[in-house]
């Protein structure tokens, strides 16, 4: 998006026929990469005709019978589900977004007032590992860290007292979308925190002797200097993550999910490929599709223009 | 950091307690922190290490009490973790491979400066990063090209990402121009200027995506559901593990995975399950500690602007 802008400046006078025969090689070259990227990403735009029809795969979408907004008036109007489904959506993208933004902060504050370069690397280095596991695996783990005969949660929070027996955590409805959350605290803030170990690097160090001068203890540093210091690019990346609020999960959703807990746990993605793959209701899901991604291009918009007033780094 | 160490070797000579009382807050933060990531992984390790029933008693934390390797023979005599496996490595080594050069050398293209097409091209693949059809009509191209129940559907759809492009992209832009220019004058093509002086010269960016590429081929498992679940041939180690899981998560609503499960009747206990963890992530974990140097550089080359 951010390259819409060039284009117009190069505009015409940019690609005339003579620079193409000059540069055969790579207009040959690149031929096959703007084929891909039209077959696999730009073709299925067109399915969104889908969402239109009543279709059939058999009559394919010349055949199948327009229906103009049945299948939208289906999912907003006529059934709650899908506006629960929304709900569950929003509420562990927030939950994911504000988690994850705070821990990774703290971290990356907190680690960078380790004055020991070993144990700084070594935290550093544990704390990246979760990011390269599987989804599956980190659920299957956190199943057995919950489990109730035996998993380390109940166990310590008996033996303290907080609890009197075991629960099934993954069964309530009320802790879900937490569970969610600091499931991928545990998986990401490592990872989320290496752009702002990044940026703390880039901070003027004279900042920290003036500030030591006029007698800042450590504490006080890291509040007055740090912070403000990757401030923006704290902003800039709660701005490219608000657009990804409705991306708030497929896999972690779908595979802690059970009978207890579905209320909560369907996402927009579950709810697609549930309607869509699993029950064959293609126009139903490329609805669903749809209105997940206008809305999120609506927010990445809204972001942007908020960032734009607040005088802040924008996107584009 | 640097600047907080020049302050604080400054003030050595005079102890503050508060200072220390601040650094002991501080190490029994990160402590937890290291505890609470990594004691579940041990405790796998520990639980896939000891006997099965042994294991059921509970009280097992970071040592095996009763020593076995049965877990792990148990896990690797069945077929389906033994085929999972071979197609696991199977699309991680193609899947690199073939996805790093391509993204490589569409890069390549798009950051020639005088490049009449280069900044459509880049514009189109960056559009893609915000705008895309969905899970329906992917699926239905994907079925309609013939990807279902066959291995290409893991690596020909996702061939290149637009967010790997940029980043090499962006490693190649701050190449200086004279290589290209003075190769041509001795008479080499694009393709040879690629071959011979971007590769070479790319070693470092060219690692990091290849380790996010391998990672993300050897971790995914939602294109097997989709498109490889007949296919028991062609199912990965990840997709047999979660089916492996979910077996005993009974009160699975999902009429997907209650299929799944009922595929595995047979009991499969904590340790065998423990055994099939590890085995997944220990690819991972063993290149680890020689890999980790380089996606931390490929992070801060391209991801923290753009």
């Amino acid at each position: 998006m951010m390259e819409a802008k060039y284009i117009k400046k190069q505009g015409a006078g940019g690609i005339t026929w003579k620079a193409i025969k000059k540069q055969k090689e790579l207009v040959l070259l690149s031929i096959p990469f703007v084929a891909y990227v039209l077959l696999f990403c730009y073709v299925p735009l067109f399915g969104w005709i889908m969402a239109f029809q009543n279709y059939k795969p058999g009559l394919g979408f010349l055949h199948s019978k327009f229906i103009g907004l049945d299948k939208f008036k289906f999912l907003f109007v006529d059934n709650p589900d899908f506006l629960r489904v929304i709900r569950n959506t929003l509420a562990m993208g927030v939950i994911n977004l504000v988690l994850s933004f705070t821990f990774a902060i703290a971290f990356a504050l907190i680690l960078n007032e380790v004055v020991h370069k070993a144990p700084k690397k070594f935290v550093q280095t544990v704390s990246y590992l979760p990011h390269f596991l599987s989804m599956i695996i980190v659920c299957g783990i956190l199943q057995d860290a919950l489990s109730v005969d035996n998993g380390i949660v109940n166990e310590i929070l008996v033996k303290l007292h907080v609890l009197k027996e075991p629960i099934n955590f993954l069964t309530y409805k009320s802790l879900f979308w937490w569970i969610v959350g600091f499931t991928n605290v545990w998986k990401e803030t490592g990872w989320n925190s290496i752009i702002y170990i990044a940026a703390i690097t880039a901070i003027n160090p004279d900042l920290y002797d003036s500030a030591a001068i006029d007698g800042a203890g450590r504490f006080r540093k890291m509040w007055h200097i740090t912070l403000p210091g990757i401030k923006p690019t704290i902003f800039i990346l709660l701005l490219i993550n608000i657009g990804n609020v409705l991306n708030a999960g497929f896999e972690i959703q779908y595979l802690l999910t059970n009978g207890m807990v579905q209320s909560v746990s369907q996402t927009i993605d579950i709810y697609v490929l549930k309607f869509g793959i699993s029950q064959c209701d293609y126009s139903l899901g490329t609805a669903a599709g749809i209105f997940k991604s206008v809305v999120s291009i609506i927010l990445i918009f809204l972001a942007n223009s908020a960032a734009k007033a607040a005088g802040e780094e924008r996107l584009f | 950091m640097s600047s907080a160490e020049s302050v604080s070797l400054k003030k050595r000579k005079k102890f503050r307690l508060s200072d220390f009382l601040y650094s002991l807050v501080i190490g029994i933060i990160l402590a937890i922190f290291v505890i609470v990531t990594l004691y579940p992984l041990l405790n796998t390790l520990a639980v896939s290490f000891n006997d099965a029933l042994d294991a059921l008693r509970g009280g097992i934390y970071l040592w095996p009490r009763k020593w076995t390797f049965q877990n792990y023979i148990t896990v690797l005599r069945k077929e389906s973790m033994v085929t999972g496996l071979y197609i696991s490595v199977l699309r991680t080594v193609v899947g690199t491979v073939l996805q790093l050069s391509v993204t490589a050398l569409i890069a390549f293209v798009i950051s020639r400066k005088n490049f009449v097409f280069a900044k459509p091209i880049a514009f189109i693949y960056t559009l893609t990063m915000y705008v895309n059809g969905g899970l329906i009509p992917s699926f239905l191209l994907n079925k309609a090209l013939g990807f279902t129940n066959s291995f290409w559907v893991y690596i020909i759809p996702g061939l290149v990402s637009a967010f790997n492009m940029l980043v090499i992209r962006t490693y190649m832009n701050g190449l200086p121009d004279s290589l290209e220019e003075s190769a041509m004058i001795d008479g080499a093509g694009y393709f040879t200027v690629f071959v011979k002086i971007y590769v070479p010269l790319c070693k470092p960016v060219f690692a990091t995506i290849a380790l996010f590429i391998a990672v993300g081929q050897w971790n995914s498992w939602f294109d097997t559901m989709l498109y490889n679940r007949m296919a028991s041939d062609l199912t990965t180690l990840q997709y047999e593990l979660m089916k492996l899981l979910s077996s005993v998560s009974q009160l699975s609503g999902d009429p997907n995975k209650s299929a799944s499960a009922a595929e595995s009747a047979q009991v499969t206990t904590t340790s065998v399950r423990a055994a099939a963890t590890i085995l997944t992530c220990l690819p991972i974990v063993a290149l680890y500690p020689f890999l980790q140097r380089y996606f931390v550089t490929g992070l801060t080359i391209g991801g923290v602007k753009e």
